[in-house]
């Protein structure tokens, strides 16, 4: 089986199954002031300031979370509430291409009376800051853009969106879960971010937040200690310990990582574009692993499930839309109309990838496409 | 016998190997996004989330359908109570819990004070339990939610959920139970106890930390608003990537949990009652708090009098133990629960909670019994206090100096 679906999840990597499986001998509980406790926070700080190390960041300006989607909520309606409460702003600026985690938060504020704005893009992807500029004016609260797009690998330049943020007054938030590890940030301008494990080869269920000095965020759900009061429950120290040891991981391989896996992408998308009636989608200033094509007359559906059949694991889009049947939200907001939105399939590529995988995906491709056509399956169609 | 001894079994559980063993395929091979509809890797990870959430539905007499898969009780109760209350609003706004519930659900009901709802904090007897009449008195029409834990943290003692969710249900509410404790080691069914909404954590009984459940009744169908929302996962009530290897340990646990119930809280009991009785036939003046016929098998929670605890906790070195919740350890305040139960403040300071767990042996039981003793009697020995009550001194007739 070859898997090109990273951005979905990854295999954590075996460094940090070494780090986790010696965490399970600490076992206390964290915030237990007896021996077995203070081994657990002991490791759980040191795992905070690897996280921090990654960012560049303070380890007091981490807090832990169960993933993505959560740290997500935290920063983005725990920032907005709490500048509300402060300010009495209420607009919210964000654009149309952002992951799941971050409508849904987006969706739960409208609820509660923010006006949400969505910048404009273009087709392929990218967001003019002058843009961003001309959505903000004094009422807007925060600003949440991703650094890096889940399906299109776009990346962004967070330091120019936050300074923007930041000339009216407003809180900017970005999304590093595609970025983090893979690109190089600069958080300086930056209040609230956040990272999610499972995407840097490491565990599931577990996530960080960067909330910079001084920023207030009002906390999900109250109760607890833990986490100076933002994020309470007994700390997940194996799942912490794990992604400690991924950040540490990726401080040290990211950007080697980077150059090989940006080779490999290369190859694979060169030899996808010189198949007949294939086109890219997203710009060319990417984060390294990811991929988004389309084959004319073609849907993504019909071409990952022909992939699979060839034991090779890619995917329409976000892992968290992909029971609908709806084409990507995300290649619509570029201006595609659904037939050629539901053309897209994303390969996202990691650091265990090689080069003869890849070969063996444009061969079956190759394959795939020209029987199809021969067949003239896979048309698109809608009512 | 190996030193540290971890008699804190409340605050958090080792993780069983033979959960662990199953944990591990998932955190390497198996490692897919159970989101994942478009191949293999995703399918397995979702079988494996389902066949969890079967073992855990069994635990508690539930289907696997009803099981919502969450980051830990904390979340568990914050969803439940939050999500009930938003969703029921129109029941009206009146909560009724108890004094000795955990942190979790006292701090989620005043946050819900906040936002405009009534809770009313149900005091307990001396024995630490609450009746099901005193729920019903309390009941009023615009009742919209009664939470009631099944065994308590500090003290193990055991309410009885079964009558009490029969009244909840009589009087129309929706009835939450934070079985954290509780389950896997008292009898428990959500259908005996007319249960709409059950709370329960992964680390307290053997699994790994970071992974929790919510029970939500089907039948009839309850409803929560979310706190967590984006990606629709769980049935649009917990958003979210789900944690496959830490679900995978939850569901081994709870099924390990229901499988050795019987044995092991009988095996707890009885090293309970070891400690106990080694402890209390030696040493004068301890006290056991919360009822011993409702109580969990393999907590005791006790005072002695005239000894700090905190005190008694740095002697106590070698063994984990614990003077209160682990989640209210960073005070210095007494306990809640214990001034809940009537216990003064004197004595509820020099309380100690003992959780005995499936790791411990008798060997460990007996040397934490006689050190014990030999602190207590030598911090006793020190103590002008012990000596004074020891020369019939009414300690309460004492003018000291400096009040406090």
């Amino acid at each position: 089986m070859i898997y090109l679906d990273h951005n979905a999840t990854t295999r954590p990597h075996p460094e940090v199954i070494k780090e986790m499986a010696r965490a399970t001998e600490i076992f206390g509980n964290p915030s237990s002031p007896h021996g077995a406790g203070r081994r657990a926070r002991q490791v759980v700080e040191q795992a905070r300031a690897q996280v921090a190390g990654l960012l560049g960041v303070a380890s007091e300006e981490i807090v832990f979370c169960s993933g993505g989607t959560e740290g997500d909520q935290l920063a983005i309606v725990g920032g907005a509430r709490a500048e509300r409460q402060k300010s009495g702003r209420h607009g919210i600026v964000s654009s149309p291409l952002e992951h799941p985690a971050v409508k849904g938060s987006l969706e739960l504020l409208e609820r509660e009376g923010f006006a949400v704005r969505r910048v404009g893009v273009a087709g392929d992807g990218t967001i003019d800051p002058e843009e961003l500029s001309r959505a903000l004016d004094g009422s807007t609260a925060l600003v949440t853009l991703a650094a890096a797009n889940h399906e299109l690998g776009n990346r962004y330049s967070i330091a120019e969106f936050a300074a923007r943020a930041h000339a009216v007054g407003a809180l900017f938030h970005s999304d590093l879960v595609q970025a983090a590890g893979k690109v190089p940030l600069d958080l300086s301008e930056v209040d609230l971010a956040t990272l999610s494990a499972h995407k840097i080869y490491g565990p599931k269920g577990m996530g960080a937040l960067f909330v910079r000095r001084g920023i207030e965020i009002a906390p999900l759900t109250p109760a607890g200690h833990q986490e100076r009061g933002r994020r309470p429950g007994t700390e997940n120290v194996m799942g912490i310990v794990g992604l400690g040891a991924a950040c540490a991981l990726l401080q040290r391989e990211g950007p080697a990582w980077a150059k090989s896996i940006s080779l490999l992408r290369d190859r694979l998308e060169q030899s996808i574009l010189a198949i007949s009636g294939a086109r890219r989608f997203g710009g060319s200033d990417r984060v390294p692993g990811t991929c988004n094509v389309g084959f004319r007359g073609i849907t993504g559906e019909v071409i990952m499930q022909n992939l699979d059949l060839s034991d090779v694991a890619v995917s329409t889009g976000a892992a968290c839309t992909s029971g609908s049947l709806e084409p990507s939200p995300v290649i619509r907001a570029l201006g595609f109309p659904r037939e050629e939105a539901a053309e897209a399939v994303r390969f996202s590529l990691g650091w265990a990838n090689t080069e003869a995988e890849i070969d063996v995906v444009v061969a079956a491709l190759g394959e795939i496409v020209r029987r199809l056509r021969q067949l003239d399956l896979g048309k698109v169609r809608y009512q | 016998m190996k030193l540290p001894i971890f008699m804190d079994n409340h605050s958090t559980t080792p993780l069983d190997p033979r959960v662990l063993e199953k944990m591990m395929p998932y955190l390497t091979t198996e490692f897919g996004n159970a989101a994942s509809r478009n191949h293999a890797f995703g399918w397995h990870a979702e079988e494996a989330s389902e066949r969890a959430r079967g073992q855990v539905g069994q635990l508690i007499g539930a289907s696997g359908k009803e099981i919502v898969w969450t980051s830990g009780a904390t979340e568990s109760i914050n969803l439940a109570l939050k999500g009930a209350a938003e969703f029921y609003v129109d029941k009206g706004r009146h909560i009724v819990t108890v004094q000795t519930e955990h942190k979790a659900v006292l701090d989620t009901c005043k946050r819900l004070e906040k936002e405009g709802y009534e809770v009313t904090y149900l005091p307990v007897d001396k024995e630490g339990r609450i009746s099901a009449a005193q729920v019903a008195a309390a009941m009023k029409p615009g009742t919209l939610l009664v939470s009631v834990m099944l065994a308590n943290n500090e003290v193990g003692v055991v309410h009885p959920v079964e009558e009490i969710g029969q009244v909840v249900k009589e009087k129309g509410a929706i009835f939450h139970v934070d079985a954290v404790q509780g389950v896997g080691k008292v009898p428990f069914s959500v259908d005996d106890a007319k249960a709409d909404l059950v709370s329960l954590s992964g680390h307290k009984i053997y699994g790994p930390k970071g992974v929790g459940a919510l029970y939500v009744r089907r039948k009839p169908r309850v409803r929560i608003s979310p706190i967590i929302d984006g990606g629709g996962h769980e049935r649009g009530m917990r958003s979210g990537t789900l944690n496959v290897p830490g679900i995978v340990g939850f569901g081994e646990a709870a099924e390990l949990a229901r499988l050795e119930f019987k044995e092991e809280s009988a095996r707890l009991l009885r090293l309970r009652s070891r400690l106990h009785e080694r402890i209390s036939s030696r040493l004068p003046e301890t006290y056991i708090n919360g009822s011993l016929e409702h109580r969990l098998p393999g907590n005791l929670n006790i005072s002695f009098a005239y000894v700090e605890g905190e005190g008694l906790l740095m002697a106590l070195k070698d063994v984990a133990v614990s003077s209160g919740s682990a989640c209210t350890s960073a005070s210095l305040e007494p306990s809640y629960v214990l001034r809940a139960l009537g216990i003064g403040e004197e004595l509820a300071h020099t309380s100690i909670r003992f959780g005995i767990g499936r790791f411990n042996t008798e060997e460990e039981v007996d040397y934490v019994a006689d050190l014990v003793v030999g602190k207590v009697q030598r911090l006793r020995e020190l103590s002008p206090l012990w000596e004074m009550a020891q020369e019939g001194i009414d300690l309460k007739s004492i003018n000291w100096a400096q009040a406090h």
